[in-house]
């Protein structure tokens, strides 16, 4: 029972005597309060035990657990067994025969313990006349400021490994390393990219995806439970070794800076061979390019083929006619106007070297003979809306998604308004940069009866069922016409008896850093699809500045550059990948003559 | 004579400030954090020298800035172990108006180190975390609220801390640093608790948190990947927490030797948030406990002092001072045993960190202050027994 605060009574009976009645309700109130604090204080004294008593708990769990731990042994065992903790962490890549492309090897990494090193001096010249980059002067005293651990060296050939056992001193250890090797050198560098060591520890050391597919694929590649299981590519190594050659010597031959190649099948989208030139050793990566200023391209790690974004010149034209076809806006003979030059606006569209293929142009013979004039008047014909999407479609406007670490890096350049006259430029390859890989994968589609296919570095099972961007009708028009561009058009050279080879050319004036274009630097292009009666693969060659210099005057177009490479590449590479050439009737009347 | 007409030398009533403060200090607890930051030193010969040798520095560049920011903490931390109570009070409010000013620069003026999380303001040669210097400040002010929250007719104190505590959590967590809201979150509810929380309240408070733990590992990458890994039953070697765990199985009861560990190369927090994996390395088991064994006698030593104390304030603020200081070592430790989820939050005293070192030499100058010996009127009790 509470006191009341003022008891009447009380109150009463203090003013009869004439004293303050307040002094009672302070009096009452003082006491209230001390029953009050009483209380809470008894209340919090059992809280801070419980507080105490589960700080005390927790710290004596944590004490026990780390006990525990301390107890137990450390997984990667120490020293009983060197060696056992890094068998094959990281998955090999093979190519889609089961080659090796990618393995690891185990060596050693040396290290130096100076605590225990009985004659440091003697030891930094030894280790010096091993290794020549390494002083001894630095060795000694590296040796000798107190520390009791340093690296030396992350990996040893065999050979080195025994001169330095020869040394003999104990403060010399070594501890295993997984090396990755790239038994093939070069070959298909840029899809390989490269790795280097991540976290080292005297046991093991973690070898890490620096680029290419071991970057982008990094967690499959170091997942345990897959660490047997090779990563199969689409690459044929055959193919690509030949590629490689017949593209360097090319390169080589015309005075390219760069050149690139991609084939492709064109029903699954898998990437047979991809490379880019000049290469580099993944064995022995050299640095990226510090200078800022310093064009991409300069260095051997830039992929052109995925990284490199170029205007693809004339190889884009078959786009504004297979589009037009699917409209129905033309047909292959329908007539169109190719009157050089044609005014528009201020600009002034001219054909190559101010020629005039007009009056009137087949769309055929349009893609024959790569009228800018005829494709800009059949792009006017679909507008720009309906060639955005178009070209949408067929994954310019998207980086590829192909499983290189680079290939989301390397977004096409789009322009960012779209007018009428970037229309024109558009249709026939200017004013919208894209990479040689978009334009393998949008030849696929035309190779392949109209379907996207999705490029890809892996070994597919089966063709893959894509967007259908062209009806199989345009697309055989497409190929069709492609054709005629090597039987009578600009792609001459690309004949290669027996395959029917189609495709487009395109060169396209380099552009220059400060905006414009260079007048006399090209990147030339040579898009094909082949056997023309049934494609099976895409193929795209390109050429950074290559001159043809076997004429009398220097020559640029992609006709006696990237044509005859590609022709060479054809020749070689299509009995490789198993198809059979389509002899002329005369040469089985010639074996069955020969049999009688 | 002279006193006869001069009057008597006043006589000095109360006893010189330092034997009284010797006197009433508790020593056990000092002493135990001069050996913590002895501890935190001797690790940090070890711990520190591979983040030296990375930023191309002398080996032990960061053992000497831990012991010149250490011995000012030493120095700041007795000072405030001078001070009453009340004077306590008014610093710790004080500080608390200066931290959350400073907080609420952060994101003009602060910088974020490139670690995701803007937490500093960088002076060049030194950085400062006001969340640090928040701490402290935030249990006093609350303890004080509580405290008067006690008297009748008190303003409504509990409420005003409460929403105190709700702006600096919303601040801490737009950095984000969840772990520092955390903690607020926990000082106010141990103050609160100990001031007379209802259960029932109790039990609302701790189900809120759940859920806005949840609701922040649903909308924060950063902090799901942490949960993520703490929930995932094996450890990836490859991670900070396999690391750790596997330097305390390499260090054994008696570790692998002064200097051989090889933690500290792998871990780039081997200095702060996992040096405990270094002390348990190269001293193994025997120094994780003793540093342990340090931490539980501050605590819980400090918490038993309260017991007796009468002044609600006083009561309260050590009790949350206490807390959070245990609170974060536990954590610390915690996580590298896997017990808790991987979160930053460093060793008080032993980890290397200016702000850090200096925080809790203020911390544990005021519980110091507020855990002193001093008449607490015990006698009434005894009278009261008879009533």
């Amino acid at each position: 029972m509470r006191t009341p605060l003022r008891p009447l009574a009380r109150i009463l009976h203090a003013r009869q005597q004439g004293e303050n009645p307040d002094t009672i309700e302070r009096e009452n109130l003082r006491l209230r309060h001390e029953a009050m604090r009483d209380k809470s204080r008894a209340r919090a004294e059992f809280r801070l035990l419980v507080l105490g008593l589960a700080f005390f708990a927790a710290f004596t769990t944590i004490g026990a657990r780390m006990g525990l731990l301390a107890a137990t042994e450390p997984v990667e065992p120490r020293a009983s067994a060197p060696g056992a903790e890094i068998i094959a962490q990281r998955a090999d890549i093979v190519d889609r025969n089961g080659r090796i492309l990618a393995t690891n090897i185990t060596t050693h990494a040396l290290y130096a313990n100076p605590k225990v090193m009985v004659d440091p001096k003697g030891v930094a010249q030894k280790l010096a006349e091993i290794f020549p980059d390494m002083k001894a002067k630095d060795l000694e005293r590296r040796f000798t400021d107190g520390r009791s651990f340093l690296w030396v060296r992350k990996v040893l050939s065999p050979e080195q490994m025994q001169r330095v056992h020869e040394i003999g001193d104990p403060g010399l250890l070594f501890g295993p390393r997984e090396m990755r090797l790239y038994p093939n050198g070069t070959l298909a560098a840029h899809v390989l990219g490269g790795t280097s060591f991540g976290a080292e520890g005297v046991h093991s050391a973690e070898v890490i995806g620096t680029a290419g597919i071991e970057k982008a694929l990094d967690a499959r590649l170091r997942d345990p439970a897959q660490g047997d299981k090779p990563l199969t590519l689409s690459l044929d190594l055959s193919v690509q070794a030949t590629i490689e050659e017949v593209l360097y010597a090319g390169m080589t031959m015309l005075n390219a800076k760069g050149a690139a190649a991609i084939l492709m099948d064109v029903r699954t989208g898998e990437i047979v061979a991809l490379t880019s030139l000049p290469t580099f050793d993944p064995n022995d990566r050299p640095n990226p390019l510090v200078d800022k200023n310093a064009e991409p391209g300069d260095s051997p790690l830039f992929n052109r083929a995925v990284q490199g974004v170029y205007e693809l010149g004339s190889t884009f034209k078959i786009f504004a006619v297979a589009q037009a076809l699917e409209l129905g806006l033309v047909a292959p003979e329908t007539l169109v106007d190719a009157n050089a030059p044609m005014q528009w606006g201020k600009h002034r569209i001219k054909e190559f070297e101010g020629k005039n293929y007009g009056p009137l142009l087949s769309v055929t013979d349009v893609i024959a003979k790569s009228s800018n004039v005829g494709t800009a008047h059949i792009a006017l014909m679909i507008g720009p809306l309906r060639q955005q999407a178009f070209l949408k479609s067929l994954g310019f406007f998207e980086a590829t998604p192909v499983e290189l670490i680079e290939a989301p890096g390397a977004r096409p350049l789009i322009p960012r308004k779209w007018p009428e006259i970037v229309t024109i430029t558009t249709s026939y390859g200017h004013g919208m940069s894209a990479s040689p890989l978009h334009l393998a994968a949008a030849y696929a589609a035309i190779g392949n009866g109209g379907v996207m296919v999705k490029p890809t570095l892996l070994k597919r099972e089966g063709p893959t069922t894509g967007v259908r961007v062209m009806s199989e009708k345009t697309a055989h028009e497409a190929v069709i016409m492609l054709r005629r561009v090597v039987t009578e058009g600009t792609a001459s050279l690309g004949e290669v008896p027996g395959y029917e080879v189609a495709g487009k050319t395109g060169t396209a004036d380099k552009p220059m850093r400060t905006g414009g274009y260079y007048k006399d630097k090209v990147v030339n292009t040579f898009a094909s699809v082949f056997p023309a009666s049934n494609p099976q693969y895409v193929l795209i060659v390109t050429l950074d500045e290559p001159i043809d210099t076997s004429g009398s005057e220097p020559r640029r177009t992609a006709g006696w550059t990237a044509v005859p490479v590609a022709a060479e590449i054809i020749r070689r590479v299509a009995p490789i990948m198993g198809l059979r050439p389509k002899l002329e009737p005369v040469a089985t009347d010639a074996v069955t003559a020969a049999s009688n | 004579m002279t006193d006869m007409v001069y009057g008597s030398n006043p006589v000095r009533v109360t006893e010189p400030v330092l034997p009284r403060w010797w006197r009433t200090i508790d020593k056990w607890t000092l002493t135990s954090v001069f050996v913590l930051f002895g501890i935190g030193l001797l690790l940090g010969l070890a711990a520190s020298v591979p983040l030296a040798t990375r930023n191309g520095l002398e080996p032990f560049y960061y053992v000497q800035r831990q012991a010149f920011f250490g011995l000012i903490a030493l120095v700041v931390m007795i000072a405030i172990s001078m001070m009453s109570p009340p004077m306590v009070r008014r610093l710790g409010v004080l500080g608390f108006a200066v931290a959350m000013v400073a907080l609420m620069l952060l994101p003009f003026i602060g910088t974020d180190f490139g670690k995701g999380a803007v937490r500093w303001f960088s002076f060049g040669f030194a950085s400062v975390q006001p969340s640090e210097f928040l701490k402290p400040g935030f249990v006093i002010v609350t303890a004080w609220l509580i405290a008067a929250s006690q008297e009748i007719n008190s303003p409504p104190g509990k409420s005003i801390s409460f929403a105190i505590a709700l702006i600096v959590v919303a601040f801490l967590a737009m950095q984000p640093d969840f772990g520092q809201a955390a903690l607020i979150v926990f000082a106010w509810g141990v103050i609160y608790f100990v001031g007379g929380a209802p259960m029932t309240l109790i039990g609302v408070v701790g189900g809120l948190v759940t859920a806005f733990g949840f609701v922040f590992y649903e909308s924060s990458e950063h902090f799901a990947r942490r949960i993520d890994g703490f929930l995932s039953p094996d450890v990836d070697p490859r991670t900070q927490l396999g690391y750790a765990a596997n330097a305390i199985q390499e260090g054994g009861f008696f570790g692998v030797g002064v200097g051989e560990g090889q933690v500290k190369w792998s871990l780039p927090d081997a200095h702060t948030d996992f040096i405990i994996a270094v002390a348990a390395e190269e001293y193994g088991l025997i120094l994780v406990l003793i540093i342990l064994a340090l931490y539980g006698l501050i605590v819980v030593r400090s918490l038993m002092r309260l017991v007796k104390e009468r002044d609600p304030f006083t009561r309260l603020a050590g009790a949350g001072l206490a807390c959070i200081f245990g609170v974060q070592a536990m954590i610390n430790m915690g996580v590298a045993v896997r017990l808790l989820p991987a979160k930053g939050m460093t060793l008080p005293f032993v980890s290397y960190g200016g702000s850090s070192v200096i925080a809790a030499g203020i911390t544990m100058g005021m519980l110091l202050a507020l855990s002193r010996a001093r008449p607490r009127g015990e006698i009434s009790d005894i009278f009261k027994r008879g009533r």
